[in-house]
């Protein structure tokens, strides 16, 4: 079994009063905790933090938690005696044990006669897919660590894949259920459920909301003002766009049916979002070309400055 | 390595009564009744005399207990946080379309 260090956890001397540590507790649960927090580390801290405080919040647990002494965390260590005791058990039956899972065994355990059904916990995961693998739809596996009880009460963490076909009209943040395959339940308890999260990853080249896909189009001034052809990329495939004679930055050009699919087989847009870009560095003919335009045209975009002033 | 092929429901395709979601939380059917007169729940439907919702509430109900449980709140300071956190949700989902790719 794993050593882990719940003071450090908290970030407290292993003198702290009950009191610091419900203060500790809140101030790290404010900044951690995974529904109220923007830091993607923010929710494997707030497991420890949960954890930690759930062992040091309660007198006797603390108490046996102590009794294990102070070593550095990671660290392999052998259960004491009267664990293995109580958990009828040699500490070769504690190798897949989470130091967390015996603690909370530990109420359990202490009070013998008629056991109590004890549902199994939830748990969710987060399955990260492609734009590309949420458009086209398929399978894919996702992974997770659950706890499966022994005859004793005793949770042993067990690996286990799943294989979820995703839909076509599947959105990033959907939640799936998959009934009866979170924790097991003890002493009859019903099994607790798994919660797969679909968290779709940031694409080079596609923002979405909801269906809509949006592309950033870069234009060249020339092609903005003369109109132009260009091939634009969607996940479906490449098509031809016709860019009007004038068309002005940050104009969006929809392009229907190009964004994703919804469940009932209706497309979203992709909107082709025009950004005008300049060369960084000209050529001696480009050169003199700009600055026959330049002395040539009378355009001038800040007219309505001066009418602005004068008003 | 343990492999199995499951069948997953989506929360959003199916309904559910109260009862159901008072279940899958651990709040009481009165918690679960306090967060739908303060509108965080909205019922999708009342076929029948009865009341159903969207089985994706399961989510905003777990949620419910998660913070009354871990920043011990009162129905009050739970469906505070709940329509900020919504509302936060929706700013964000804006904020990352106007943004370009490379800075999100």
């Amino acid at each position: 079994m794993k050593f882990k260090d719940y003071y450090q956890a908290m970030g407290l001397e292993r003198t702290a009063s009950a009191e610091a540590i419900k203060k500790a507790y809140r101030k790290l649960a404010h900044q951690y905790h995974p529904d109220v927090s923007k830091d993607p580390a923010g929710e494997e801290k707030f497991k420890e933090l949960a954890e930690a405080y759930a062992t040091l919040k309660d007198p006797e647990k603390r108490q046996a938690y102590d009794n294990l002494g102070s070593r550095p965390a990671g660290e392999q260590f052998t259960p004491p005696p009267d664990w293995q005791q109580r958990y009828k058990t040699d500490a070769a039956g504690f190798d897949d044990v989470d130091l967390a899972d015996i603690f909370a065994a530990f109420s359990r355990s202490g009070r013998q006669r008629q056991p109590a059904p004890v549902a199994g916990q939830d748990y969710e995961v987060a399955a990260h897919i492609s734009l590309e693998q949420l458009f086209r739809g398929g399978e894919i596996e996702v992974r997770a660590e659950l706890p499966e009880y022994d005859k004793n009460g005793l949770a042993h963490r067990v690996d286990r894949t799943f294989r979820i076909s995703i839909p076509l009209g599947a959105a990033d943040g959907q939640r799936l259920r998959l009934a009866g395959k979170g924790g097991s339940g003890f002493n009859g308890g019903r099994a607790g459920d798994l919660y797969v999260a679909l968290a779709v990853q940031a694409h080079p080249l596609y923002r979405f909301s909801g269906r809509d896909l949006y592309l950033d189009l870069p234009l060249t001034p020339w092609e903005a003002v003369l109109g132009a052809t260009v091939q634009v990329p969607t996940p479906g495939g490449v098509v031809e766009l016709k860019i009007k004679a004038g068309t002005q930055a940050g104009q969006k050009l929809r392009l229907a049916g190009r964004g994703l699919t919804a469940a009932d087989g209706s497309a979203g847009a992709l909107y082709a979002v025009v950004r005008i870009e300049v060369p960084a560095a000209l050529g001696p003919r480009e050169q003199v070309l700009f600055e026959q335009l330049a002395a040539n045209s009378d355009f001038n975009p800040r007219r309505h400055f001066l009418t602005g002033a004068a008003a | 390595m343990n492999r199995q092929l499951s069948e997953a429901v989506w929360l959003n395709d199916a309904v559910c009564d109260i009862e159901h979601l008072a279940e899958v939380s651990g709040l009481s059917i009165s918690e679960v009744n306090d967060l739908v007169d303060i509108g965080v729940i909205v019922p999708s439907g009342r076929p029948a005399g009865t009341v159903v919702f969207q089985l994706c509430q399961v989510l905003t109900v777990k949620r419910a207990r998660r913070l009354r449980d871990d920043f011990q709140l009162d129905h009050h300071g739970v469906a505070l946080a709940l329509t900020l956190i919504r509302r936060i949700g929706e700013l964000q989902a804006e904020l990352d379309v106007l943004r370009h790719p490379g800075a999100r």
